[in-house]
């Protein structure tokens, strides 16, 4: 209210719509990741190059921060963002108590700002731009899957995970010790 | 305006639940207690913010120099070997027919890691100097270079995606040069020095002056408007 910032956005999917969103995204990353993002041939020589390729050339060649930087912040944190979501929305699915719901909630909000797959997919354009200038590029699969799961990302992390805790009450399971005197409690 | 810190509550940083202490001002520190829904840690402020903050720029600053001296990519060619550092990559841009390209990655890689620099010191600076005025506009430029810290990688995308292409053996082969580490070190000191970095200690200062202003219309509006019965 005094900044202006936004306090809170009301999501507008229930948890089985953002199930779907999910599911689809770990399997559009599967693709992204499986298959070759562009094809290069430069006179009648063809190279295509994966992402988890390109991780693995910059590992041997020395470059083992940029390596480790760029796989965690394309590969493993969006893939861990998603999987932890995924199992997020399960546990409110099924209902029951389950103790890891705050833990991996806790986990998934520091994650957040360091998956970066929309970074890396302006990062494909530009990259693109620069080579087309030196020779013939032939755009992969892996490249609309990309495309692809930037937008599902985009929707995904639009979604307010201040939103699952609420949606959670149920699931989480509460530190069990009576309010002791000093201990915070809960303000209706 | 009072505020939750004032009146006994405090907001879980993880979950956002609003918390009410049971014995207001018992002298407690607050950093061992936990949250009742997520038992998470809560604490009014983050635990030293500025100094955290002010370690993680002077490192990011001095990184900057290498990141900027040296080249982030090699490219060895039949023709010989040229090394570009991201000011040369830029111009590369200008030059070849693709001024926009240029512009975006001007920004994005020497305006925005300079930018953050100078507005996460002069954040630091001026809760060090007690600074009172205009607190909604220097959180807003916190909200700002909160945002848009993370495009600064792009830089490094390209780098890593060029070394994963260009792999013609005899014609052609690019290199990440000592430069991208540097740059990506920089890129993360400063995402971590700006989450360091404790916003509500902009207002800490900012409240007590509009409290101020409030107070002495209070009663005058009342008898305007003779909602009060004169003592």
């Amino acid at each position: 209210m005094r900044c202006q910032a936004v306090l809170y956005r009301r999501s507008y999917l229930e948890a089985e719509h953002q199930l779907a969103l999910v599911t689809a995204a770990i399997v559009v990353y599967l693709i992204a990741n499986c298959f070759p993002i562009v094809d290069l041939e430069i006179q009648g020589r063809s190279n295509s190059a994966t992402l988890i390729g390109s991780v693995l050339s910059l590992w041997q060649e020395g470059r083992e921060i940029v390596a480790v930087l760029v796989f965690g912040t394309t590969q493993l944190f969006p893939l861990v963002d998603l999987g932890a979501l995924f199992a997020l929305l399960l546990m409110i699915r099924r209902g029951r108590p389950a103790a890891a719901f705050a833990p991996i909630l806790r986990f998934l909000q520091a994650l957040r700002p360091w998956g970066m797959i929309e970074v890396f997919m302006l990062g494909i354009v530009v990259s693109l731009v620069k080579l087309s200038n030196m020779s013939t590029v032939v755009p992969g699969i892996a490249l609309w899957a990309f495309g692809l799961l930037t937008i599902l990302m985009a929707a995904i992390l639009s979604l307010d995970l201040r939103s699952l805790w609420q949606a959670g009450q149920g699931v989480i399971v509460r530190p069990d010790a009576p309010p002791a005197p000093g201990r915070w409690t809960a303000h209706p | 305006m009072t505020t939750a810190a004032q009146a006994g509550l405090l907001s879980c940083h993880h979950c956002h639940l609003v918390c009410r202490e049971p014995l207001p001002h018992a002298g407690r520190s607050a950093g061992h207690l936990r949250c009742p829904r997520c038992a998470g840690r809560l604490h009014r402020r983050k635990t030293d913010s500025l100094s955290r903050t002010w370690a993680l720029l002077i490192a990011a600053a001095i990184l900057y120099i290498p990141a900027n001296v040296f080249p982030v990519m090699q490219t060895s060619t039949l023709l010989g070997t040229q090394n570009d550092t991201i000011l040369s990559g830029i111009l590369y841009f200008w030059t070849s027919g693709s001024p926009e390209l240029a512009v975006l990655i001007f920004t994005v890689s020497i305006l925005v890691p300079l930018l953050k620099l100078a507005t996460l010191s002069t954040l630091a600076v001026s809760i060090h100097r007690g600074a009172r005025s205009r607190a909604d506009q220097r959180a807003r430029l916190y909200r700002i270079v909160e945002f848009v810290g993370r495009w600064s990688m792009l830089d490094v995308f390209v780098v890593a995606l060029m070394v994963g292409l260009v792999h013609f053996q005899g014609l052609a082969v690019i290199q990440a040069g000592p430069g991208a580490a540097a740059f990506g070190g920089v890129v993360v000191l400063t995402m971590l020095a700006a989450h360091s970095f404790d916003p509500r200690m902009i207002w800490d200062r900012a409240r007590r002056a509009p409290a101020n202003r409030q107070e002495p219309n209070r009663p005058a509006s009342g008898i305007r408007h003779g909602r009060h019965p004169a003592p």
